[in-house]
């Protein structure tokens, strides 16, 4: 399967943060971290029922001396909110690369309330959000916001748009 | 009020026996009064407990047993909490850390609230959820020979274990909650730096 270029990078670019541990519920924009987290040794990927799990996973991780992040897709922010107190009220980094839907040629409507609500919910939980629109920044965005996370301990969300992932085809 | 088919162990009685001898036990605790029944058998640093994030303390147990692969987690939580968070049981039992065990204080309510019942007190059975999600060791306590026989099984296996106790309150008691000093004695007392 070809995937873009820019998404190995990124998958290296967690590596090089220190990653150990990725939580994740699937979308397709994610797929090829997911596929690289499972076949990389060195890598736990957990599956999980709700994005929520994922940000106590990666309290746990923290607690336990590795770092984690979770993917997700924007439906799944909403999931979070309270979850997302563990790491403002405990101090611990949190990074989360948040794949958007509802935005770029959206065809399902029911992806549109959430994707539009996911940066002003995010903010209003305490957490940091940066977003890439293009290939050739999403690498760095997420280096400079692991960077960010780890070093200062806050919690910080990478949305990637869904212009640079491409619009779901539901009708070919 | 109680009804006939409610759990009669003590529950301040059950959690010091899990918690006799921790030695270097990690132990994760879920909101209210199971937060409080650990902090009552004695405060230490590899005690994390939680005051909020109502749903979590499954997942913290499993980012920690995933980190710490040659040591044991024990997650202590209540029947409430464990509900909302009873997806973590099949995400944990899917990850397959073996070295976590969750020990759940059953007393078919949410005590923290005003004692409404809660769904163990109608139809469900958090034993039988968690066989289902592919826990191999279940058990379900509801004397203190069990709990004394349970309390090494909850510190060497991969356990899901319910511990039917009464309804009873207990007086509170309130371990630290500023969730920054928690994390950072946990970390140091497992020998991290704070990076």
């Amino acid at each position: 399967m070809d995937q873009p270029t820019w998404q190995a990078g990124v998958y290296a670019a967690l590596k090089a943060a220190g990653i150990r541990q990725i939580g994740y519920v699937p979308d397709a924009g994610h797929a090829h971290l997911i596929n690289a987290a499972h076949a990389d040794p060195d890598m736990r990927a957990v599956v999980l029922t709700t994005e929520e799990e994922g940000i106590a996973l990666a309290a746990g991780a923290w607690l336990g001396g590795q770092r984690a992040a979770l993917l997700m897709q924007s439906s799944g922010v909403g999931n979070c909110i309270n979850m997302l107190s563990l790491s403002v009220n405990c101090r611990m980094p949190f990074l989360t690369l948040v794949t958007m839907r509802g935005e770029w040629g959206e065809f399902n409507p029911w992806q549109v309330p959430m994707g539009v609500a996911t940066p002003t919910v995010l903010g209003a939980a305490g957490v940091h959000v940066r977003r890439a629109d293009r290939p050739d920044e999403a690498v760095e965005m997420v280096a400079a916001s692991a960077a960010l996370a780890f070093d200062s301990h806050i919690p910080v969300a990478v949305l990637f748009s869904q212009r640079l992932l491409g619009a779901k085809v539901f009708v070919k | 009020m109680s009804r006939p088919n409610d759990g009669t162990l003590d529950r301040r009685e059950v959690v010091a026996a899990l918690m006799r001898d921790p030695g270097d036990l990690l132990v994760v605790t879920g909101l209210g009064a199971a937060t409080y029944d650990v902090g009552a058998a004695g405060d230490r640093p590899l005690n994390f407990y939680l005051w909020g994030a109502m749903g979590g303390t499954a997942m913290i147990g499993l980012g920690i047993a995933l980190a710490q692969p040659t040591r044991h987690v024990l997650v202590i939580t209540g029947d409430g909490e464990m509900l909302m968070g009873m997806g973590s049981l099949a995400t944990v039992a899917a990850a397959g850390a073996r070295n976590l065990s969750i020990a759940v204080l059953d007393n078919h309510r949410f005590g923290e609230t005003g004692s409404q019942y809660s769904h163990t007190g109608y139809t469900t059975d958090l034993a039988a959820v968690a066989a289902a999600c592919g826990w191999t060791n279940t058990a379900v306590a509801r004397d203190m020979a069990e709990v004394e026989a349970l309390r090494p099984r909850l510190r060497e296996e991969n356990m899901f274990a319910v511990l039917r106790i009464s309804a009873e309150e207990k007086t509170r008691h309130l371990p630290p909650r500023d969730g920054a000093l928690l994390t950072l004695r946990f970390r140091q007392a497992m020998g991290l730096t704070n990076d």
